[in-house]
């Protein structure tokens, strides 16, 4: 065997590549007409529904009235992180297994890493933007009050930051889940819908019966829409959480041992291709 | 890695699924700068072969080298001295011609410019044109152009010019002969054989996961499979004769109808060869 002197890429090369896949990425997500509406407007569209619909109920007790669209609002930034993250990224990367274009990458000097910054950035991308949408849309068509002190949009950007990086990163390892791109969608959204069911997103999360709460409070997305409602409902409303507080801890603890968990099942189950298919 | 050392060296190569071999044994080498066929029908082992090659299948068995690395064990740095054009492609394609080759370009160390790479594909009035809304012929020149837009050592070619109209394969005839004189290695799978004779240097025949034949495009078959044939026609009746010597039998022959002599193309060397294969292994199952 003789010595093999391969020329060394530049260092540094990951990251570069990995910025030039958000770019690549965000693009390419926003010419994809489907997935702007099932992941991107989808939360903009439910909230409207809920607040025209329910325009005339109020869902605050009588001296302190609270409108549909501000009751609901936290529930759908929750919902947004999940669909921008989790069912995005499923459904996107399983379609690029099956399309040719994993593939066609894996021949290619591009690192695993690089791919996963353009796919984490484009969901931060697009998580933001749908998150910013929504709080404009709430405030200012549906003239919803968004809190003023800067302890309340902290805990916002952490329990953002959080869930969406979570979320991306468990959508990248369910991935693997659907046996083709075409049956991504049908594997991948029914999870989504359960999950935004029973954890307090589109129903109210106390008036589920007990069982089905702690079996939602397994999952993130729970503990997502509980630190949204702390950043959006009046403070009066904790006590209407289970055990009576919003418990900030245990939103960042559980939020991030899924994040783990995500890491840990991409790290051992993703590949640019199944060698012996 | 030294220049007189071939660029793709493969031994004994085998590769089975579960109880059916794929690859039974073959061998072969791929010098510098040489462009080499390799031809066989649907099912006869060529993808497997390349696929070893290009690092995306495990052997079952057997040696490969491929610019001096086992391709199952490549990284990145091996990965960005090679071009690969699949067999098929069917990505969503929501970017245009010329993004999707500007943004490739940035993953080589040494790519080449994109406004070339696009005007040797052809692709010039395309380019900014999304690579969805092109024809199957155009999205397989995307493909062709993705695979030398890093400059490549070694280029794989997987049926390149399946969906071409003739004068699109000769413009890729063109753009291949030039990456040839800029001394690229190619290994090109194909089931145009005019494409191999024209293209190729060498070429190996693999039938039923062996390599059946191989060698120079013009000394394959052997000296017998090029005996020229005479055909003629004398009274109604057609005559056939094979000869070492067309040119006494003519002579000899006078001025009789329809006088061809035919040199056996590739294709008819070939199916010759395939054919007596298929043939032998019949017998062996019988």
């Amino acid at each position: 065997m003789t010595t093999i002197d391969i020329p060394r890429l530049p260092a540094g090369r990951t990251l570069r590549l990995g910025v030039s896949r958000v770019g690549y990425e965000v693009k390419t997500y926003f010419r994809q007409g489907d997935s702007v509406f099932f992941t991107f407007l989808f939360p903009l569209v439910m909230l409207t529904i809920f607040s025209v619909a329910f325009s005339e109920q109020n869902f605050g007790p009588d001296d302190a009235p609270l409108s549909a669209a501000a009751y609901y609002l936290p529930g759908m930034l929750a919902a947004g992180l999940l669909l921008s993250g989790l069912q995005n990224m499923a459904i996107d990367i399983a379609g690029e297994k099956s399309d040719g274009t994993l593939k066609r990458f894996a021949g290619t000097p591009l690192p695993v890493l690089s791919y996963f910054i353009g796919k984490i950035g484009q969901v931060f991308v697009t998580g933001v933007l749908q998150a910013a949408l929504l709080l404009l849309v709430a405030r200012f068509v549906f003239q919803v009050d968004l809190p003023t002190e800067p302890q309340a949009w902290l805990t916002f950007a952490w329990v953002f930051v959080l869930g969406v990086t979570t979320s991306a990163i468990l959508g990248i390892a369910l991935s693997g889940l659907p046996r083709s791109g075409k049956s991504a969608t049908a594997v991948i959204i029914p999870i989504a819908l359960v999950l935004q069911f029973i954890s307090g997103v589109y129903l109210t999360f106390t008036q589920l019966p007990e069982w089905l709460q702690n079996v939602a409070s397994v999952f993130p997305l729970k503990w997502m829409a509980q630190g949204m409602r702390s950043v959006f409902l009046p403070s009066g409303y904790e006590t209407l959480e289970a055990g009576g507080t919003w418990n900030l801890e245990g939103v960042a603890i559980v939020t991030a041992i899924w994040l783990v968990v995500g890491l840990v099942v991409t790290r051992m189950t993703f590949r640019w291709i199944r060698r012996d298919s | 890695m030294t220049s007189s050392e071939p660029v793709v060296s493969v031994r004994d190569l085998r590769k089975t699924y579960g109880s059916f071999t794929a690859l039974d044994g073959v061998s072969f080498d791929i010098a510098r700068g040489e462009t080499f066929a390799l031809l066989g029908p649907n099912g006869a082992g060529k993808s497997t072969t390349i696929e070893i090659l290009e690092g995306y299948r495990d052997r079952s068995g057997g040696e490969a080298r491929v610019l001096g690395v086992d391709p199952g064990k490549g990284g990145l740095d091996w990965k960005a001295r090679l071009g690969i054009v699949l067999q098929s492609t069917g990505e969503s394609g929501n970017v245009t011609v010329r993004e999707q080759l500007t943004h490739f370009a940035g993953y080589y160390p040494n790519a080449r410019s994109v406004d070339e790479v696009i005007a040797a594909v052809g692709l010039e009035e395309k380019q900014k044109t999304l690579i969805r809304k092109l024809s199957g012929g155009q999205r397989r020149r995307v493909d062709v152009a993705l695979g030398i837009i890093g400059r490549p050592e070694l280029l794989f070619l997987d049926e390149p010019t399946t969906g071409f109209d003739p004068e699109a394969r000769r413009q890729f005839w063109e753009l291949i002969e030039r990456l040839k004189r800029e001394g690229t290695t190619i290994l090109l799978t194909t089931h145009y054989l005019d494409e191999a004779a024209h293209l190729g240097d060498r070429a190996g025949v693999i039938a039923g996961g062996r390599l059946i034949d191989i060698g120079a495009i013009d000394e394959l078959g052997g000296a017998d499979a090029r005996v020229p044939v005479v055909r003629w026609r004398e009274n109604g009746v057609q005559h056939e004769e094979r000869t070492t010597t067309p040119g006494a039998l003519v002579a000899r022959l006078g001025e009789p109808d329809d006088l061809q002599v035919i040199r056996p193309s590739l294709e008819d060397i070939y199916l010759t060869l395939v054919g007596t294969y298929e043939k032998s292994t019949e017998g062996a199952l019988l």
